[in-house]
């Protein structure tokens, strides 16, 4: 099933972890098996990329706390290495950490440089977008990230039912756009090409984590828009190349879209104001954080939604 | 069945109506008033049960109802019922009887499955609309999102606004009345019953063909429109099942092309 959700401020900025972490917690029902959120903080000269160095729910043996210490380490060495001027790197659990840091080469030969550490995936790296996923609900994710009280712009949030594939990190919403800074997508739903647009895009050189469909969308949108298309342009194009049923939102480092499959198989809720836009699969989510009676519509089949910041 | 274990928190085996509304006897019957804000699903339905069944409450009103989901439902009791706001998902599902003013939208699958009375939604209600509807009449104002009325067998679903995609879907019987435009695939598999659209119509659904409007469906037009002071639109076209799918053991080769 799946629950996604989304908000924007227009102007100026808000609790947008704590926003998500509610939204999210109220749809906890439409998908316990992992939460995920993309939140753009402030954007920043530097950095910021969140890795992961193992699974959570991975067989640990004797040297599995050594191992994620060398590969930490390894990580470090490698930035150092690629010409990257190391800032922060602070371990938020034991297999997952967020680095921030000074560099001005390309994205995806540092990427594809520090995935090379066994066990390794960085889950984002732009200026100002960070993934944060992991399993169980939205809360004790929020709790072991300490998300509450993250100030940003806009986010992004997934609660996941595995359907597709494993219920791990690789599997967990939302997608980084590998290699492109500052874009991600979160889905809902089934995309039955997932095969051939798979193997189109790592024929174009790119690399996937997972065995889940969802993760082409955020390549998929991100190579568009790299070939000069326009977000708006790249998503209805989305609308005819991409098969199956979905509902799916995309964030890019000053934008949020949305858009729906041409059977409007999966829901979509929306709240639109001069401050603020919400979008979620329930409207139970954006009611927690707008407190009153308000006037939602749902988008009809083959819309697709923009709004810029 | 009385369910004894909970892994997801979501039953509330163990729950209990509230009873905290307050309840004034008039004249014409008790009236009754609570607030849904801080109570779960299942406590704002039991409190429902316990107000039309117990207390024999004929006119309930339901304070902020916060979107939740499966408000309503499986009311088998004539009353009068208003929701001051919005209701989430498969609200006023299971019904027989009732007369519901939701004063806000509805999300997926209001009234499914109604047998017989009345749900008026001021706003706009999302997919699945009276799904698999029985009886009674179900109005929205607004605008309501795609296949409503699928597999319907019987009432009225009456919209104020725009329909989303196939509109009537494997409908088996009763009629829809829609005001505005309707999307594509309208009527897509239907058995029988009508469509009237007073908009736009994006496409036709397999086997759904126009008809000539009647000087009975005329009237009943005239009469649902009047009933909930609806403003007509210029005029109506009514669509009905071509009947080209009813036997499938003698199709012809373009006929199973249609279908598959």
């Amino acid at each position: 099933m799946c629950g996604i959700a989304g908000i924007i401020h227009r102007d100026g900025t808000g609790d947008i972890g704590t926003e998500m972490t509610t939204m999210l917690q109220s749809m906890k029902h439409r998908g316990p098996d992992s939460s995920g959120f993309a939140l753009y903080g402030p954007p920043n000269d530097l950095l910021v990329m969140r890795i992961k160095l193992a699974d959570p729910n991975e067989a640990r043996d004797f040297g599995w706390s050594e191992r994620l210490e060398r590969h930490r380490n390894e990580v470090e060495h490698r930035l150092a290495k690629i010409g990257a001027m190391v800032d922060v790197i602070q371990g938020e659990q034991e297999y997952a950490y967020r680095v921030t840091f000074r560099y001005s080469g390309e994205l995806k030969p540092l990427a594809d440089y520090i995935e090379d550490v066994p066990g390794c995936e960085v889950l984002s790296l732009g200026h100002s977008l960070e993934i944060i996923k992991d399993l169980n609900d939205a809360e004790s994710v929020a709790e072991r990230y300490r998300l509450r009280g993250f100030t940003g712009t806009h986010a992004i949030g997934h609660v996941r039912m595995a359907t597709e594939s494993d219920v791990d990190i690789s599997g967990a919403h939302p997608y980084w756009a590998y290699p492109f800074s500052d874009i991600a997508v979160v889905h809902n739903g089934q995309l039955t090409n997932y095969h051939m647009w798979r193997r189109r895009l790592e024929r174009s050189g790119h690399r996937f984590q997972s065995e889940c469909d969802s993760e082409i969308i955020a390549v998929y949108l991100a190579q568009k828009m790299d070939g000069g298309l326009s977000l708006e342009t790249a998503m209805k194009q989305s609308l005819d190349e991409l098969d199956g049923v979905f509902t799916y939102l995309v964030v890019t480092a000053d934008s949020l879209g949305a858009a729906k499959d041409e059977m409007a198989a999966k829901p979509l809720v929306l709240y639109e104001s001069p401050e603020l836009v919400a979008l979620a699969s329930e409207e139970v989510a954006i009611r927690t954080v707008i407190g009153r009676e308000i006037d939602t519509y749902d988008p009809y089949e083959r819309e697709v939604l923009v709004w810029h910041r | 069945m009385k369910i004894s274990y909970d892994a997801r928190g979501l039953a509330e085996p163990a729950a209990q109506a509230p009873k905290i509304a307050t309840i004034e006897t008039g004249e014409s019957g008790s009236r009754a008033v609570f607030d849904a804000a801080a109570l779960s699903t299942r406590q704002i339905n039991l409190e429902l049960r316990r107000l039309i069944y117990d207390e024999g409450v004929t006119d309930v009103t339901v304070r902020n109802p916060g979107a939740k989901h499966s408000i309503a439902v499986g009311i088998l009791a004539r009353c009068r019922l208003t929701i001051e706001g919005s209701l989430g998902y498969f609200g006023c599902g299971l019904i027989d009887g009732p007369e519901i003013h939701i004063r806000g939208r509805v999300g997926w699958s209001v009234a499914e499955n109604m047998m017989s009375g009345v749900v008026l939604v001021d706003k706009n209600s999302g997919s699945l609309t009276g799904a698999a509807l029985r009886g009674g009449d179900l109005v929205v104002r607004g605008d309501v999102g795609a296949r409503s009325g699928i597999d319907q067998k019987g009432g009225t679903i009456i919209v104020g606004g725009n329909a989303g995609m196939m509109t009537g879907f494997m409908l088996q019987r009763g009629r829809q009345i829609i005001c505005g435009n309707v999307g594509g695939g309208l009527g897509d598999s239907m058995y029988d019953g009508a469509l009237y659209v007073g908009g736009k119509i994006t496409s036709l659904g397999v086997d759904c063909v126009e008809a000539g409007l009647t000087a009975d469906d005329d009237e009943f037009l005239a009469r649902k429109l009047r009933i909930y002071g609806i403003e007509p639109p210029g005029a109506f076209r009514k669509f009905v099942c071509g009947r080209k799918l009813w036997n499938y053991d003698n199709l012809e080769p373009a006929e199973r092309k249609l279908v598959l």
